[in-house]
C-alpha cells in the first residue's frame, strides 16, 4: 500500500526545468533512497512534495489524499517529518526544547498551549528521543553549543519527536564523521524497524544508501532514469553515464 | 493642459532628486547589503557642508558646491563606510540597518544641536522665472534642476557600462564572491559604491534644498521617498530607481494639486504598502525564489 | 543556574522592585512623573520585545499603537467613560490591528518589513494631525482626567505612579508567562530559523500574526497610561521618532532577553534626566560625591545630558559594533561565558525577497 505516491510533478524556475514529469509511489514501511548528481533536482523535490516549493503542475497523494500545495505545518501535522540538506536545528534553545518544539503544535489547540503545561505533556517523549540519540550529556545545553555531529543527531531526532508515519531525510549523513554514521545508520534502520516509519532519504553516500534503503530512485536533470532494487540500480548502465558525465 | 504640464514637470524635477538618492540606496544594497535608513540625512547634511564652505571659506556657491560634494564623498562614503558598515557587516543585515537608524538620529540631532534648529536661507540655482515650455510657463529651477538629475543619471549608467571600473562594479554587485574568483577588488569596489552614494546625495542636497531650505529635518520625508522609490522601482535595479523616482515624484505632485493636501504624502506610503504587497519585488525588479 | 545566581538575581530583583516602591518618597513631583514616564514606556518596550526580540519581526509602528492607544483613552475618558473602558477598548483595538499590520509580514521580511511598518507609523500620524474632527488635530486633547480605582481618585503623582507600576508588573508577568509557554518556544523557533519551523508543524503564519498583535495590545496599554499621565495630547510624541526610539531601547536593553527592555527604557527615559541632576545625585554619596565630581564632572553629564539624542545615538551605535546583544546580553555573557557574542535577532536562514 503507497503512503506517498507522486504523480508527474515538475518545477520549473524561468525556463529552467528543475523537476520534470517525475512519479513514484513509496510503500508503507520502506526505505526509499533517492540519488542522483549534483543539480539533478533531488532537493527541489523534496520541497514541492513538501510543500515549500509550489509545483509547477503534478500531484502528491498522502494515503491516496490529493495534499498538492498544502503548508508544510498542516502537511507535518498529517504525520509527514523532514529533515533539511543544511543543518536546521534552533541554536538558542536547548535540546530538551528542541525536541519539545518538534512536537508540541500536535498537542492541544493555541489556548492549551498558552495556559496549559509549559512541556506540552511532552518530557518523557522528549527523554525517550535524548535517550534513543544518545544526547543525555547534553540535554539541557543550547543547541548552538553542540558538535556537528551532536546537532546533526538533533536534527534528525526532532524530526522523529511527533511519531511520524513518513519522513524525507535530505542528506542525513552528509558532514557526519564515520562513528557518527554508524549510529546515525543504526537509528534510522532501528526506527524504521520498530516504528514501522516510512522513510525517503536523499544521500550522496553510496555506501549509507545501499546498506539503509530497500528501493530507489535515481534522477537525473530532473527526470527519473532508473528505479529499483540497490544492486540492480547500481548497475544500471544509464546511472554510471549519469554519475560519470557524458 | 498648461496646469498639467507645469505639475508634470515640477513632478518630474522632483522625481529626478528622489532618484538620485534612490540609485544610491541599491547600489549600497546590491553592493553590501547595506540598508541605509540614514539615506534622508545624507540629503540634509551636504547643504551644511556647502553652507559652511560659503561661510567659512568664502567660497562662491558652485565653488561650495563642489567641496560640499567632496567633504561628503568623504564623510558619508568613506567614513561611513570604515566606521559603521565595515564593523557591522558580519552582525548581518537588520543590526546594520539598526545601526544606521541611529545614525539618522545623530546626524539629525547633531545639526540641530551645534548648527540650528531653524531653516537656514540656501541660494537658489536660477533666477525665478518662468520660462515657455510646451505653451506652459516652467519654472527655469525646475527645467535646471530635470537637467542635472538626467546628467547625473546618464554620466553613471556611462560610467557602469562602458568603463572598466564600472563594469567590475556591476560584477561585484550581482555577485561578489565570482567577482572576488575573477580578480576584481571588491573592496575598492564596494568602496567606490559608497562614495557614488555620497556623491549623488550631496549633489541632489545641492538641488533639493534651495526649495526647502536647509534644516535639519529635510532628511526625514527624503529618506522615506527614496526607500519608496527604490522598492517601486526594484530594489536590485539602477533603472527601477529612476522609474520609481520619476513616478514617486509625478505622483507627489499630481497628488498634491487635485486630491488631497494634506494627506498628500499618505499617498506614496499607500503606493509603498501596495507595492510590497502585491508586487515586493517591485515594477522592474526580477523575482528570486524563496531559498529554502 | 546555580544556587548562588539565583540567589543574587532574587535579592537584585527585590531591592530594585522595593527601590521602586520607596522611590516616590524621596522624590518631587517631576521626579515621579519621570518615573511613571519609566513604567509606561517600558510597557510599550516590552510589547516591542515580544514582536522584534522573540518573534523576530521588525517593527516601527510601535509608536503609532501608543498613538492610538493614547487617542482612544483621551476621548473616552474626555467623554465620560472610565479608563478602564479605554484599557479594553484600545488593547482590542491595537490588538486588532496589529494583527492586520502582521499579513505584510507574511510575504515579506526584514528591511521590507521596517519599510511597510514605518509607513504604516506614519500613516497613523497622518490621520492624528489631519483629522481634525475626532482628535482635534494639532491642538490635541486636553483636560485628560486621572482615573479612578475602586472609587479612589489616583490623582495625586505618586497614587498614578503606583497604578501604572502595578500595571508595569501586571504587564511584566503576563509576558514572562508567554514567553515561557510553547508559544515562547514557537516565538523563538519562528525568529532563528521560519522555514524549520514550518516543517515541525509550527504554524508560522498564525504565530507572526500573534506576535504582532500582542506587541501592539502592549504598546496600546502603555497608550491608554500615557494620556492620563500627561493629561493633553497632540500628534507631535507619536511621530515616527517614537516608534524609532522604542525600538533603539529594545535593542539597547538587549532584544529577546526579557530584562531587556526594562533597562533600555532606563538608558532612553532616566539617565538623561540622571545626567542632568548628577549634582544633587551626588550630594547624596556623602565621602564619595567628591571623587564622583572628579571623574564625571557635573558639567561634563550635564551637556551630555543636553545632548543627549546625539550621545544616545553614538552608543547605540558602539553597542551594536561591540555587544550587538544590548546591555542585558553583555552582562549574561560576562556571567556565564558560553559563547562569542552573537545578534539575537538574525534569523538563520533569510528568506530572499528582492
Amino acid at each position: 500500500m503507497a503512503v506517498l505516491e507522486v504523480r508527474d510533478l515538475s518545477k520549473q524556475f524561468g525556463g529552467i526545468h528543475a523537476v520534470e514529469g517525475v512519479s513514484f509511489d513509496v510503500n508503507e514501511g520502506e526505505i526509499l533512497g533517492i540519488i542522483g548528481p549534483n543539480g539533478s533536482g533531488k532537493s527541489t523535490l523534496f520541497n514541492c512534495i513538501l510543500g515549500q516549493l509550489h509545483p509547477t503542475s503534478g500531484e502528491v497523494r498522502l494515503d491516496g489524499r490529493a495534499v498538492t500545495g498544502m503548508r508544510p505545518c498542516d502537511l507535518n501535522r498529517l504525520g509527514v517529518s523532514r529533515t533539511f540538506q543544511l543543518l536546521q536545528v534552533f541554536p538558542e534553545l536547548t535540546v530538551r526544547e528542541n525536541l519539545i518544539l518538534a512536537a508540541q503544535e500536535h498537542k492541544g489547540s493555541m489556548l492549551t498551549r498558552l495556559f496549559g503545561a509549559r512541556d506540552v505533556g511532552l518530557t518523557g517523549d522528549a527523554g525517550r528521543m535524548i535517550e534513543f540519540f544518545r544526547l543525555a550529556h547534553v540535554a539541557e545545553a543550547k543547541a548552538g553549543a553542540l558538535s556537528y555531529g551532536q546537532q546533526k543527531l538533533l536534527d534528525a531526532a526532532m524530526a522523529f519527536m511527533a511519531g511520524p508515519r513518513l519522513v524525507l531525510l535530505d542528506e542525513p549523513a552528509g558532514g557526519v564523521n564515520l562513528t557518527m554514521l554508524a549510529n546515525l545508520r543504526d537509528r534510522l534502520a532501528a526506527i524504521n524497524r520498530e516504528e514501522g516509519a516510512t522513510f525517503v532519504v536523499i544521500e550522496h553516500n553510496m555506501e549509507f544508501v545501499m546498506a539503509l534503503c530497500s528501493r530507489i530512485v535515481v534522477l537525473a536533470e530532473g527526470r527519473i532514469i532508473a528505479q529499483g532494487d540497490p544492486a540492480d540500480v547500481r548497475r544500471d548502465p544509464k546511472v554510471i553515464e549519469a554519475y560519470l558525465g557524458h | 493642459m498648461a496646469d498639467f504640464i507645469q505639475l508634470l514637470v515640477a513632478g518630474l524635477a522632483t522625481g529626478g532628486i528622489y532618484a538620485l538618492v534612490a540609485i544610491g540606496f541599491t547600489l549600497l544594497w546590491q553592493t553590501s547589503q547595506t540598508i541605509n535608513f540614514a539615506q534622508g540625512e545624507f540629503v540634509m547634511l551636504p547643504a551644511f557642508f556647502m553652507l559652511g564652505a560659503m561661510s567659512v571659506l568664502g567660497l562662491p556657491f558652485w565653488g561650495a558646491v563642489v567641496v560640499g560634494i567632496l567633504v561628503a564623498a568623504l564623510v558619508l562614503g568613506v567614513l561611513f563606510k570604515r566606521l559603521v558598515v565595515d564593523p557591522m557587516l558580519h552582525h548581518g543585515v537588520l543590526p546594520l540597518a539598526i545601526a544606521t537608524m541611529a545614525l539618522s538620529l545623530f546626524l539629525k540631532e547633531a545639526v540641530k544641536d551645534f548648527y540650528s534648529a531653524e531653516a537656514q536661507p540656501f541660494p537658489p540655482l536660477a533666477a525665478d522665472v518662468n520660462v515657455s515650455f510646451l505653451g506652459a510657463a516652467v519654472s527655469l529651477q525646475s527645467l535646471i534642476v530635470v537637467a542635472i538629475a538626467i546628467g547625473a543619471v546618464v554620466a553613471l549608467q556611462l560610467f557602469l557600462n562602458n568603463t572598466q571600473t564600472g563594469r567590475r562594479m556591476q560584477a561585484t554587485a550581482q555577485n561578489p564572491t565570482v567577482a572576488r574568483i575573477l580578480g576584481i577588488p571588491v573592496e575598492r569596489m564596494i568602496l567606490l559604491a559608497f562614495v557614488i552614494n555620497a556623491v549623488l546625495a550631496a549633489l541632489a542636497s545641492a538641488l533639493v534644498t534651495p526649495i526647502y531650505l536647509a534644516k535639519f529635518s529635510n532628511g526625514e520625508y527624503l529618506g522615506i521617498a527614496a526607500f519608496i522609490a527604490a522598492i517601486v522601482g526594484g530594489f536590485n535595479q539602477v533603472r527601477g530607481a529612476i522609474l520609481g523616482g520619476l513616478l514617486l515624484g509625478v505622483v507627489d505632485n499630481f497628488a498634491a494639486a487635485y486630491l488631497s493636501a494634506q494627506y498628500r504624502a499618505a499617498i506614496p506610503l499607500v503606493l509603498l504598502i501596495v507595492v510590497i504587497l502585491f508586487r515586493p519585488q517591485g515594477l522592474l525588479g526580477r523575482v528570486e525564489e524563496r531559498t529554502v | 543556574m546555580s544556587r548562588a545566581r539565583i540567589l543574587l538575581g532574587s535579592a537584585t530583583g527585590l531591592i530594585i522592585v522595593a527601590g521602586l516602591i520607596a522611590a516616590p518618597f524621596g522624590l518631587k513631583p517631576y521626579g515621579i512623573y519621570i518615573l511613571t514616564l519609566w513604567a509606561v514606556t517600558a510597557i510599550a518596550a516590552i510589547g516591542l520585545n515580544l514582536t522584534l526580540g522573540y518573534a523576530g519581526q521588525i517593527s516601527l509602528a510601535q509608536g503609532a499603537f501608543v498613538g492610538i492607544g493614547a487617542y482612544a483613552a483621551a476621548l473616552l475618558t474626555t467623554h465620560g467613560w472610565p479608563l478602564g473602558a479605554a484599557y479594553v477598548v484600545a488593547a482590542l483595538a491595537c490588538f486588532a490591528i496589529g494583527w492586520l499590520l502582521g499579513y505584510p509580514a507574511l510575504r515579506v521580511q526584514h528591511h521590507y518589513l521596517a519599510f511597510v511598518t514605518l509607513a504604516f507609523s506614519t500613516l497613523i500620524y497622518l490621520v492624528l494631525r489631519n483629522e481634525e474632527w475626532i482628535t482635534g488635530g494639532i491642538y490635541g486633547i486636553s483636560n485628560i482626567p486621572r482615573p479612578s480605582l475602586f472609587g479612589y481618585l489616583l490623582r495625586s503623582p505618586r497614587d498614578f505612579y503606583y497604578f501604572c507600576l502595578a500595571n508595569l508588573a501586571l504587564v511584566s508577568l503576563a509576558a514572562w508567562w508567554l514567553i515561557r509557554s510553547p508559544w515562547g518556544r514557537a516565538f523563538v523557533a519562528l525568529r532563528e530559523n521560519p522555514v524549520r519551523a514550518l516543517s515541525l508543524g509550527v504554524d508560522t503564519r498564525r504565530y507572526t500574526l500573534m506576535a504582532f498583535a500582542l506587541g501592539a495590545a502592549l504598546g496600546g496599554i502603555s497608550g491608554v497610561l500615557y494620556a492620563p499621565l500627561v493629561q493633553y495630547i497632540d500628534p507631535t510624541p507619536f511621530s515616527l521618532l517614537l516608534s524609532l526610539n522604542l525600538l533603539l531601547m529594545v535593542i539597547v536593553g538587549g532584544s529577546g532577553y526579557f530584562f531587556g527592555p526594562f533597562v533600555g527604557a532606563v538608558v532612553a527615559v532616566l539617565l538623561p534626566e540622571w545626567l542632568q541632576s548628577a549634582d544633587r545625585l551626588y550630594d547624596a554619596l556623602g565621602p564619595l560625591s567628591d571623587v564622583m565630581r572628579f571623574v564625571l564632572p557635573p558639567d561634563a553629564l550635564k551637556y551630555v545630558a543636553k545632548h543627549y539624542l546625539v550621545a544616545y545615538a553614538i552608543f547605540v551605535m558602539v553597542l551594536l559594533v561591540f555587544r550587538p546583544s544590548g546591555i542585558i546580553g553583555f552582562f549574561q555573557r560576562r556571567f556565564t561565558r558560553r559563547k562569542p557574542d552573537t545578534p539575537p535577532a538574525a534569523p538563520v536562514t533569510q528568506a530572499k525577497v528582492a
